[in-house]
């Protein structure tokens, strides 16, 4: 019986989260109008979203361009002409590589700063102060790190789209021995814009995950220190997962859909 | 009964709540009288703070209801509850100051917010409410920087500075040393003289109950179970409270 006490209590909590997240996401969308209201601090928080990411970006970029040309190159071995590198390089950054590891990267980075501040505001009692002085916590945290979140997040994946063909190509030169002209010209060859855009749309979806999952559980902290860590670490969890489920549900809208092929 | 009494700002009535299993408010009733200076006793973690939250609107109850000018705030929408705490200073048990603003950012942010007031203004008021806590060479600092005394008066100035009917205090002077806290109880005192407030505050230390206090109530698992004024309290035969103010381990309270 105890079995079925611990899992009917999993199920009740599991549903108590669905339940709040969609109640903060209520809250968001009736005050999502006053964002007009918080530019300022809305690009305070793109600054710390978006520029305090591209180190992470670029190194992660320019690694995961490199490996993808390397590992292609290998695979490519006796089948496939290495004049297509470029081509599957191209493809596999654009359409996945770069949309979903920038998410990750960044989501990892970005929901536990944003746990890790408003989990500590919660239990220092300023969110309380704050609704003391009649200010709207949704309002005045949540509103400009989800909109900082959802605009930066594809700002920052062109540019790690952008490095990740690069690094691809400076190995496709030095490692696989493939030469620029040739890696461009696979590049261009199966180039179609629907992929930029389609991997491009995923991401606004994953700067929201990234900072809902970073709010929600942020505010959603109990007890002092250890509450933050605990809070940190489900934020981290939590966007990683989501950010992967939406990733196939949203391939399959745009991909199947939106984009489908004639 | 499901009214305010007459002269109450504040009615609280048959106040339910629990958290998880843990059952905190178990039937409370209390009656707040407007300009008058009540300190709510009790134990650690008996519920006090949790009651303060509740006054406010910050905490819902399970059941029960609290009457605010005669209306029933748990019936309040967000907005209302909003409007209602314009009417409402806090300090808080740890000051709560907001990290990322300076001391003159944190006293004038309900202003800047609500008051409508030019910045030269708003200048002038913080200025003018961290005078009356003693703090006039600190604008420009980060909470960071202050002690816990200096972050109390911090507070103090906030939960002031829109002028408010009433002002609550949760443990004031916890973790503060004898001196800091006197000086905390006599300026909790000076404010409500010179801003003709009411004045709650909760607390398990009895010095500052009796300094501060007009009325001191004490709560118990749950409940109000003494109000009277110092000086009754000083000579009560109730044991729970003797045991308490006298600070004896043995007593009908058993902790262990």
């Amino acid at each position: 019986m105890k079995i079925f006490a611990m899992l009917g209590r999993y199920f009740l909590g599991f549903i108590g989260e669905i339940g709040g997240i969609f109640i903060l996401l209520w809250r968001v969308i009736r005050l999502a109008p006053r964002i007009f209201r918080n530019i300022g601090k809305t690009l305070i928080q793109m600054e710390k979203i978006g520029i305090g990411s591209i180190p992470l970006v670029l190194v992660t970029s320019v690694f995961v361009g490199a490996v993808a040309s390397v590992q292609s190159a290998y695979q490519f071995q006796g089948y496939v002409p290495l004049r297509f590198l470029g081509a599957f390089v191209g493809k596999s950054v654009t359409l996945e590589v770069g949309p979903v590891l920038t998410a990750l990267v960044v989501g990892g980075r970005v929901s536990a700063a944003i746990a890790a501040e408003v989990g500590t505001m919660k239990v220092t009692e300023q969110i309380d102060a704050m609704e003391m002085i009649a200010i709207d916590p949704v309002e005045y945290l949540v509103l400009p790190r989800l909109a900082a979140a959802t605009v930066m997040l594809p700002v920052l994946t062109v540019f790690a789209d952008f490095l990740a063909i690069i690094g691809g190509m400076i190995v496709a030169k030095l490692v696989v021995g493939v030469s620029f002209n040739t890696f461009e010209s696979g590049l261009t060859m199966f180039f179609r814009y629907q992929d930029v855009v389609g991997g491009l749309l995923k991401t606004f979806v994953f700067g929201f995950i990234i900072a809902l999952m970073g709010c929600y559980n942020g505010f959603r902290t109990r007890g002092g220190a250890e509450g933050v860590g605990i809070s940190t670490m489900k934020a981290v969890v939590s966007s990683c997962l989501l950010i992967l489920v939406a990733n196939y549900l949203l391939a399959f809208l745009i991909f199947n859909v939106i984009f489908a092929p004639d | 009964m499901n009214e305010s009494c007459e002269g109450s700002i504040i009615s609280i009535r048959d106040l339910y709540k629990r958290f998880d299993r843990q059952e905190v408010l178990t039937g409370t009733d209390l009656d707040i009288d407007s300009g008058e200076s009540l300190v709510i006793l009790g134990r650690s973690g008996c519920g006090k703070s949790v009651l303060l939250k509740h006054i406010t609107g910050l905490i819902r109850p399970d059941h029960g209801s609290i009457l605010f000018e005669g209306e029933d705030i748990t019936k309040f929408n967000r907005q209302k509850l909003f409007d209602m705490r314009m009417h409402f200073g806090m300090l808080f048990q740890g000051a709560a100051l907001f990290d990322s603003m300076t001391v003159g950012e944190n006293v004038g942010l309900p202003l800047v917010k609500h008051g409508h007031k030019s910045e030269e203004e708003t200048r002038e008021i913080v200025l003018e409410k961290l005078r009356l806590v003693g703090l006039t060479d600190v604008y420009d600092s980060y909470p960071a920087a202050l002690s816990g005394g200096m972050k109390k008066r911090v507070g103090l100035a906030r939960a002031v500075v829109m002028e408010p009917q009433v002002v609550l205090y949760d443990e004031p002077t916890t973790g503060l040393d004898p001196i800091m806290a006197d000086v905390i109880n006599t300026m909790i005192r000076d404010l409500q003289n010179e801003l003709d407030i009411t004045s709650v505050v909760v607390t398990h230390d009895i010095n500052s109950a009796y300094r501060v206090g007009d009325r001191i109530t004490m709560l118990h698992e749950g409940k109000i179970i003494y109000s009277g004024t110092p000086e009754e309290i000083r000579e009560t035969d109730n044991e729970i409270v003797r045991q308490f103010i006298e600070g004896r381990a043995e007593g009908p309270v058993r902790v262990v």
